[in-house]
Parts: C-alpha cells; structure tokens; sequence
C-alpha cells in the first residue's frame, strides 16, 4: 500500500514555518513584486549611506536647481543638494520610526484587543468605548498636539504614532478573540481552572495572531503615510534631515519648473507603501486570510 | 426504458492536489434511479455520498471537477450542460432540500414571500393561483395555520417546521426528483419522525423520486426501496433496503449494523476497528481490506468488481460475499457493561434551579439571581462513586445547561452541588480550588473545537498535567506516553496536529486529556454524536474499559437513546428543565411509563424497516417550561385535565427502584399503551 504524501506533514521548525510562508507568498505574481519592493527598499535603507555619491546637507548655491544629468542623476533642489543622494537616504527614518512604531501598535492594540474579547462584560465595554472615543479623534490633530508640547524627537513620534495606529488594531484583535473564544478548547481550559494569562498565551494567541500580523502590516503602510503627512507639515524630522516628507514640502512650489526635485521622493515614497501593501495582501493570503470577502472589523 | 428518470454512468469526480496529483472523490460510480422510487445513498462522512447527490443535479462543488463520466436526466448529460438550460431543470425537474433548512432560508423574508419566489421561478401561475397554492403546498407538509405561517419569518419556527418549509419549497416546482441531502440530522429525535413520516407519504402521494442522503442507517430504513452504500468514493453494495438491512452481503455494511446501538439489547456492540482512507491514499487492493473481518490475500492487491446477483438484486463489491450469505442474520455481539457502582455517593445535586434570564440592575448589584420560573428546577439526583448516569432529553431539556452548572462554567440559581457527601461545590469557577476543578473534567460533542487545532498532540495532553500535577521534562512525556497508549493511540501521534487525525482519533485525544487530570467524575457531553457510526462503538468501548480500570463516575448527555441504552447504568429524562424519570436503564428502557419517556422511546429510529417509529405526541417546540404544573402538560397525550395544569406531579416509585413523576397512578402508567 502506497501513501500519497499529500497527508503527510511533520512537525516544523518555526524557521521552516517563516520560510515556507514566504515562498508560498512570492508564488504569487503581485506578492513577489510586493516583496521585492519592499526587500528593495529596506536593503536600500541600511546600505545608503555608504553607497551615497554626495554629502546629503552640502549645500551649494553655485549648483541649484540642475535638471537630472550624468552627474547629479536626480539633478539638484533649491539649495543646491543632490537630490539623487537625499532621495536614498530619505527612507531610513521613516522606516525606522514606522517600523517601531507599528510594532507598538501591534503589542498594545493586540494584546488589549485580546484581553477585553476575553474578559468580555463590563469591562470591556468600558475600554471599547474608550477607544471608539479616541477613533472619533482626527489623528493628525492630536499628533500635532503632541508633537507641538514634547517636540519631535524619534522618542516621541514613535509612541505617539504607536498609540494612534493601535486604536485599530483592538477592535481587530478583539473580533478574531470572539471567533475563537465560543470554541470548546478554551471552555475546557476555562473549566480545568487554567488562568486568563495562560489562556491567552496558550489558547487564543496562537489562533488569532495570524489575522493581527496582517493586520499589522497594513497598518504599518498607514503610518508611512501618516508620518510623511506629518514631515510635510513640519512636524516629523527636522532639516536638514533628508526625508520624503519634509522632500516633497520643500520641492512642491518649484515644481512647475524643477519637476524632478519633488518626482524623486514621490516615486520613492509610493513605492514603498504599495510595496509594504502587496505584501500584507500576500501575506494574508499565504496565510489563508481573506481580506477581499471577510472585512476584519 | 422511460421508468428510469436519472442514469449516472462511469462517474469519477476528483480535485488536484497542490502537487498536480489527480485525487478521485467519486470512483468510477454507476447506477440509476427508477421513476417513484427512493433510493437512500448511506455512507461515513467523506464517502462522496454528497457529492453524488448534487453530481445528480448537474452540480460540482467548487474546486472539484468532472474527471469523466455523465449524468442523465431524461437522456441528457446534466454535467455537460449550459447553465441557462440547468436552470431550467434544477427547481422544476430536479430539486434539492439542504440539511440545515434553518440556514437555507432567507432569514428577512417572510415564509409566504420565499414560498411564492419559488413558484414565480418553477411555475406559469398567476398571483391569485400563487396565493392558493402556498397555502395548498403548507397544507401539504402539514404545517398548522398556513395561512399565519405564511406571514412568519424563518426564526419564528422551530426547526422541525423550518424543514418542512424547506419541503414546501422543494415541491412548488412539482419536481421529478428530489434530493434530500441528510435532511433530519440536526433535528430531535421526535421531530426527526414526523419529518421522515411526512415525506414517505408525500413520496406515495406525488409519485416523486427521491434520493436521501444520509450516514444514519436508521433513518434511510424508514425511508428508502433501494439502498447504496457507499465506501470511500466506491459504491459497494446497492440493492432492495430490506435485504441489505436483513442480510448484508458486503462485508462493511455488515460491521456498520453490527456495530449500531439498539434499543432492544442493552450492552455495548462490536466496534469496527480502523477508519475510512481518506481520499489520494491509493491503495492497490480492496479499500475496505484493512477494516475487513473476511479477508483474504487476494484481497490486498485485487480490487474487487462490483458484481451484480440476479437472484437478489443486488450488486456488491465484494470477493467473499457467498462467506456472507451463508449468515442468515446480522447477529450483534454486545459486550454486557459490568455494573460497578459503589454505595457510596459521589455527587449530590439537591434543588439546582438555574436561570439564563437577564437579572435587573438592582439584583445585579447583590449579586442574586432572581427569576420565578428558571430553565431548569429542582433537579434532584445522587450519583453513586463508578456509574454511568444518563442525561437523556431534547435540546432545550437542560441536559447540558445541568452539565455546565457541575463543571462551575455556570451559576446555578439555587440549590448544592455536593461532591463525596461532605464538600460543598461552589457554582463559580473562580471559587473552586484547584483540586475540585481537577476532580471533574469534561470531554465535549465536537472534538474539532475541542482541540486548540494549534496545539500538537502532545502539547494538548500535556496541559493537564502541568497544570495539576506540574510535571516537567522525562516525567511528563511518559505520562503522555502512557495516556496516549490507554486510548490505544501510538507514541507517534504525540507529533501530530488535530487536524491530522481522524474524527475518532480526536475524540480519544480529547479523552486522554480528561483522564490525564486523574479525575472522578467525567462529564461527557454528546461525546459520540459528531462521529461516524463505524467509530462510535469503539469510542464508547474505549471509555467503558476506562472506566471499568480506572473507577470513574460518567454523567453522560445524549440525546441518542440507544447510545444511552448501550453505555448507561442509570437514566435521568429530563423535559423542559425539570425531571421526569430517574431509574435504572434496564427499567426505563423495559417499560417506559412516565408519557415523555414513552415518546421518546417511540420515536427512535431503528436501522430496521420492520420497527416503525410511533408517533405518540405533536413535535411541537415549547419556548418555556409552564409556569404552574406539570412540565409535560403541553405535549402529554395522557393529560388528565386540571390537575396537570395545577399542581407539579409528585414522585411515585415504582418497585424495581424506577421513580416516576407523574399523577397518573403507577400501576396505570405501567399498562401497555401500545
């Protein structure tokens, strides 16, 4: 008797697991541009500074306004700087800080969203509205609250972005908990006497943190456009820093005449949240999540 | 040839797998079906039983394709066909009633409304001869009222009635066929009688061919002519219903009735060993060889034909089958439960009421139920240290709402809970220490929720003993070990996931981790009733050894009486909340007396066609027990008059230790009725 090894499957290591998701994720045509993207940018992000051809704050006035040539390949803005040099550098902050960022707004969000589908009764009722308080809250004005009293130090944004993106985040992990919550196995764990902790480290983390991850994701290509929003006011890093951003703010008078100072950080910007978007996309369905058909809240 | 209405030929429909190979769900399937018959297709679950069924109306599930063959109806192939000429056919020609009429109708459309889109679509009449005709078709299907059920919306009916609806609209298009895809499975066993009752006369009065999908055995020998039975994709036996229920040829139907519980014989039958292959595992003999009682070398590396015998009508596939047709009689071997219950008592029930009503804000803040008419009331039972008590009743009788209230997962309202004589149980989880939440555990009805499906095997087992006894390393993995081996499971499956295992080798996971706590008492709600016939026996085998070795005290809910019959020392029927009879099995089984009892008992069905359910009682669903009386009252065709009305029936004992709550005098109540 032969066994077709389609029934077959071994325990696996959680790196054959990761790497597994991530070849089940680049099989598809629109996660593999995704991932190569984003691959792209974040190789970008750690190399830039040593591959940049120019200083990114050596300003030269004998030099403004260039069109793209063999020498300046993005060609230079109004003081003078490369474009082309400020361009690769101008994703490293935001990436770091949104990376962070959503990493906070996956932690806390997560973890009280579970919480509260947990406990359930008054309690959670008392922290859904709350939350749903803050969601009623234009984000962008109580960032620039923040930012305007403690300043805008990578120390603040970070938290300040992780707290305004993980609002979200509860009501998502909240929803995956009540479809595993009516399950049996954690009525049994309940009735064996085992507590909330090791419910939710044991039972319910293992079972809604799929759905958070990917929710996650998305997240995070949110931020990235939240925290540029905030660099083109002003309010996120400050010059000569290079960033997207505070790129686009500078450029954007000049762009009837100098198109190319603000088309750089643009296309890089664009490109790295669709990036960031394909690959939630795939990841969810490497996964076995459905966004199309299934709204997570 | 006209008499033939549907002609499957050389059937095979099958899905690729991720590695391109070609996985056959249907092998190779042929048979046809006779103008005005019923044919019932039985199988286990994964049978393709389903899958033949809607194959028969021109219909593949998505993600599944026709690997070859055809279907006909009226000499035209229904698998070839454009969708605009399936839509002629489907409804007017050939329609389909779904298992869960529940989900299958529109939950904000009125009855009447969906009754009438069905007949705008299958039917030229006009609006007033609609009008007439939904009444006519409610009628039919003996609904009461039709005219009031017309205007009702699906939730406002029980299920019984959401099924006959369901049958109502099925039969507006006057249809050639119909198919019933396990149409009575979630319903009460009472109801499951009339439903079945109602379409064996609508078969007789239409003329209509039927196929009745279903993996109850019991219920298809109410209904059907002919039976097939199939087996992994394969039909193996096909034949007259009574031959194949009376003189099974083929050797799983043969073990399948061997192996059903039935109400006449107390003990628990033969189990089945093994389970279905699951489909792509390509063997190259008889897909049944492993499970065979009756096979022979050959066996393994020839698949047997399906062979047709004139003199019985019936094909089988099957080598051995004259082995077979020397046995006159399926004759069930039941293994006599040893009775081994203590005098001593383990756990007392005295006075439990528990209310699901929503209390007022100020009995909130006291923290008090308050509620004059609970769902379930004055429940009085001892259970005795090594018993198998049974719970036995229809939803809503408050078996495992009493369940729960034991294991601490819900507040009774009033009353004890008294473990070992002496310790008083607290309602709330949070008030037991650790050692009373040890002392019960409890193993659930469906063994696919009631397995974290993240967990292995081994992590799932190793939960208890960690929490209880705080084992670690070498220790805990021969414990596991040793668990594994009590539900005769191999040291191998401690790698598994559960949804690598079979259903029956989940619920004996779902067993090792209650015996792991080291437990007293066992909860067992509806344990065997998500599981396949073939594994239940030797699922209710596995926990009689179990208890018989270990001592353990069962409470066991069920609303399958033969189930009960078979594993139970003692019966508690339950209607509505409230007790109607508690008494040994043996008794309450020999002569039923209390009325509810009698129609329960009445309406189970057999795998037999020449035991006909009785229908005694209307099915008709109460929302709330009675506020004053009897709790029976409203259904009990023994009604006395105002006294039942009045006054709650006290407890009579009746000699053999049967206590029986009733005001009709015991010695009437033991008279035969029938």
């Amino acid at each position: 008797m032969t066994v077709n090894s389609i029934y077959k499957e071994e325990k696996k290591s959680a790196f054959q697991k990761v790497s597994e998701v991530i070849i089940t994720m680049a099989s598809r045509p629109s996660g593999f541009i995704g991932l190569s993207i984003l691959v792209f940018h974040i190789i970008l992000a750690f190399i830039s500074p040593y591959i940049a051809p120019y200083d990114f704050k050596a300003i030269n006035p004998t030099l403004m306004l260039q069109a793209p040539s063999a020498e300046y390949w993005f060609g230079t803005d109004d003081l003078g700087r490369d474009v082309f040099t400020r361009t690769i550098l101008g994703g490293r902050t935001a990436l770091t800080i949104t990376f962070f960022g959503s990493l906070i707004a996956l932690l806390w969000g997560g973890l009280l969203g579970i919480f509260c589908g947990l406990v359930g009764g008054k309690i959670d009722d008392i922290v859904m509205r709350i939350v749903d308080a803050f969601l009623s809250i234009p984000w962008i004005l109580a960032m620039l609250l923040i930012v305007s009293l403690l300043g805008t130090s990578t120390e603040v944004l970070i938290p300040a972005l992780g707290f305004f993106y993980g609002k979200g985040i509860v009501r998502v992990a909240r929803a995956a908990t009540h479809d595993v919550i009516a399950k049996d196995f954690i009525v049994s764990a309940r009735a064996r006497g085992h507590s909330n902790f090791s419910i939710i480290w044991n039972e319910i983390i293992p079972n809604v943190r799929d759905a958070i991850l990917v929710e996650g994701a998305m997240r995070w290509s949110w931020m990235l456009l939240g925290f540029s929003s905030l660099s083109f006011l002003g309010f996120g890093v400050s010059p000569p820093t290079p960033d997207w951003g505070l790129m686009i703010s500078n450029a954007r008078g000049l762009m009837s005449f100098a198109y190319w100072a603000v088309i750089a950080p643009i296309v890089g910007l664009s490109s790295l949240i669709i990036g960031i978007n394909l690959t939630a996309d795939a990841f969810a369905k490497a996964l076995g999540i459905d966004r199309s058909t299934k709204a997570p809240v | 040839m006209s008499d033939i209405i549907q002609k499957v030929k050389n059937l095979s429909i099958g899905f690729k797998s991720k590695k391109g190979e070609e996985i056959l769900i249907l092998k190779n399937i042929s048979t046809k079906i006779k103008k005005g018959e019923t044919v019932g297709i039985v199988g286990e679950s994964g049978s393709g039983k389903s899958t033949l069924a809607l194959a028969m109306m021109g219909y593949v599930k998505h993600g599944l394709y026709t690997i070859g063959g055809e279907c006909e109806f009226n000499s035209s192939n229904l698998l070839n066909m454009k969708s605009k000429d399936l839509e002629k056919i489907r409804g007017r020609k050939i329609a389909m009633i779904p298992q869960n009429a529940g989900q299958a109708l529109t939950p904000n459309l009125k009855i009447g409304y969906q009754i009438d889109e069905a007949l705008q679509l299958h039917s030229d009449l006009s609006e007033k001869e609609r009008e007439k005709k939904i009444s006519e078709l409610l009628n039919k299907v003996r609904l009461p009222s039709p005219e009031t059920i017309a205007l009702r919306y699906p939730h406002e009916l029980s299920g019984g009635q959401q099924q006959r609806v369901a049958v109502a609209m099925a039969l507006a298009g006057t249809p050639d066929l119909l198919l019933l895809d396990e149409p009575t499975t979630g319903l009460d066993v009472t109801t499951q009688a009339h439903v079945l009752e109602l379409l064996n006369f609508i078969a007789k009065d239409t003329g209509t061919s039927m196929v009745y999908v279903s993996h109850d055995l019991g219920a298809i020998a109410q209904v059907s002519d002919r039976i097939i039975v199939m087996y992994s994709g394969e039909i193996v036996l096909e034949g007259p219903s009574r031959d194949i229920l009376k003189r099974p040829i083929h050797p799983y139907t043969h073990g399948l009735l061997k192996s059903i519980p039935k109400l006449s014989l107390a003990g628990l039958p033969e189990s089945m060993p093994g389970s279905q292959p699951q489909p792509g595992i390509i063997q190259s003999g008889c897909s049944f060889f492993d499970r065979c009682n009756f096979s022979e070398d050959k066996c393994k590396n020839n698949s047997p034909q399906l062979e047709f015998l004139k003199e019985l009508n019936t094909s089988v596939r099957c080598f051995n089958y004259e082995k077979l047709l020397k046995e006159s009689q399926v004759n069930q071997n039941v293994n006599k439960i040893k009775n081994n219950s203590k005098d001593k008592e383990i756990l007392n029930l005295s006075e439990v009421s528990i209310s699901y009503a929503k209390q007022k804000l100020l009995d909130q803040i006291f923290n008090r139920i308050s509620d004059d008419n609970p769902t379930v009331k004055d429940i009085n039972i001892n259970i005795k240290k090594g018993e198998t008590i049974a719970l036995v009743g229809e939803s809503g009788s408050g078996k495992s709402t009493i369940l729960k209230s034991i294991a601490g997962l819900l507040r009774t309202k009033d009353g004890f809970i008294r473990f070992d004589e002496n310790r008083n149980l607290s309602s709330d989880l949070k008030e037991r220490n650790p050692n009373d939440l040890r002392i019960i555990q409890l193993i659930f009805q469906n063994p696919d929720e009631s397995l974290n499906p993240n967990h292995t095997v081994e992590e799932i087992i190793a939960q208890p003993l960690k929490l209880y006894f705080g084992l670690k390393g070498e220790e805990l993995n021969k414990n596991i070990i040793d668990l594994l081996q009590k539900v005769r499971l191999g040291e191998f499956y401690m790698s598994r996931y559960p949804r690598q295992l079979s259903g029956g080798e989940k619920q004996r996971v779902a067993v090792a981790r209650a015996f792991a706590a080291k437990p007293d008492i066992i909860l067992c709600d509806e344990v065997t009733s998500a599981l396949d016939v073939s594994v239940q026996a030797a699922v209710l085998n596995l926990l009689q050894q179990l208890k018989e070795d270990f001592g353990t005290t069962y409470i066991f809910v069920s609303h399958d009486l033969a189930v009960v019959r078979a594993i139970s020392d003692r019966v508690a029927v339950l209607y509505q909340g409230r007790l109607c009879e508690v008494g040994p099995s043996n008794d309450v089984y020999k002569f039923p007396s209390h009325p509810y009892t009698e129609v329960l008992l009445g309406a189970v069905l057999e795998p037999d066609p020449d035991i006909k359910p009785k229908l005694v009682a209307e099915d008709i669903v109460e929302e709330k027990p009675p506020e004053k009386g009897c709790s029976f009252q409203g259904r009990c065709s023994r009604i006395l008059g105002d006294i039942c009305k009045k006054d709650i029936p006290p407890w009579q004992l009746t000699d053999s230790g049967n206590a029986i709550r009733c005001h009709i005098p015991i010695k009437e109540l033991q008279k035969e009725q029938f």
